[in-house]
């Protein structure tokens, strides 16, 4: 296995945001068989760490595809854009503004009369709206327009960031 | 992550949370947002007409330190004048909710917060 390889070369498909999770899973596997641990008890000690380190590499390279923010971030970082660790950069008024009334929503629910419909309701508009930015972005990084596709991954964070919150509501309203 | 007192102080009791009309010429609003942690700030003053904070308010969507970071600043602010506010620094948020490194960037988003809500206040003073 060659560790070198950006994850869209270790699993042999194409740098771009829509990808065959299938496709993915299934070089996973192949991959995966060539290295599991148990196989290689006849290694010796350096041989086996290796082998750990690869398999760590693989993992680490699989859950970053599967997850549509991850992938996105990662596909920024190929292009030297970290969206990851940025502290202050400016994001929309009117898109800060929505976030700011969907997290104040969300705060009101518990006292709504019917909390879990709203929750539906609101979990529901979340995920439209990350749609649409993962739609858009795959878009905009395919036309190589990186700055632009980077907005639209900060957007996804703050919205990923909700759609945990909502989660989390969920959870607390089932006890 | 341990907090410190101070900040666990503000997370407790937070100061000044709420909201003042944003159509209001006197009131003027910080829309801030750190997309790497998803954190969201809406800090607002309201201003007298000698241009002194006269109130302050906030809500913040985030971590403990960025919610006592918002908080101590609208304690800090009122009765700043424009200018005063608009220097305020994040170093001085850090230092006195003793912030450690991995969450001076919540102290910088209260910073930006304050100055986003003077130079709301002033472009509705120019439009007048």
């Amino acid at each position: 296995m060659d560790i070198s390889k950006n994850y869209f070369e270790l699993f042999a498909l194409p740098v771009s945001f829509h990808i065959d999770l299938n496709l993915l899973s299934a070089h996973y596997l192949e991959l995966q068989k060539t290295l599991h641990p148990d196989r290689h008890a006849h290694l010796s000690d350096r041989e086996r760490r290796l082998s750990e380190q690869y398999t760590a590499f693989l993992n680490e390279a699989l859950t970053t595809l599967k997850s549509p923010l991850r992938r996105a971030q990662y596909l920024l970082g190929l292009v030297g854009l970290d969206v990851t660790g940025e502290s202050s950069v400016a994001i929309e008024p009117m898109f800060l503004m929505q976030q700011m009334e969907l997290r104040e929503r969300l705060e009101e629910i518990p006292q709504q009369a019917d909390p879990f419909e709203e929750l539906d309701e609101l979990s529901d508009e979340v995920d439209a709206m990350l749609k649409q930015l993962r739609e858009a972005f795959a878009g905009l990084y395919a036309e190589q327009k990186f700055e632009d596709a980077a907005a639209n991954v900060r957007k996804m964070q703050f919205l990923e960031k909700l759609a945990i919150e909502i989660e989390n509501l969920e959870d607390r309203l089932d006890d | 992550m341990a907090y410190s007192d101070q900040v666990i102080d503000h997370y407790e009791n937070p100061r000044n949370v709420g909201k003042m009309d944003d159509k209001d010429e006197n009131v003027g609003t910080g829309m801030v947002g750190a997309p790497a942690c998803g954190d969201v700030m809406r800090l607002q003053i309201k201003v007298s007409d000698e241009g002194v904070i006269e109130d302050a308010k906030f809500k913040t969507y985030g971590c403990g330190s960025a919610i006592a970071s918002s908080s101590l600043v609208t304690e800090w602010v009122k009765g700043m004048t424009l200018d005063e506010a608009a220097e305020l620094k994040n170093t001085s948020i850090a230092e006195e909710l003793a912030l450690p490194p991995v969450k001076i960037h919540c102290s910088v988003l209260a910073e930006d917060a304050i100055k986003a809500a003077v130079a709301d206040y002033k472009e509705k003073q120019d439009k007048k």
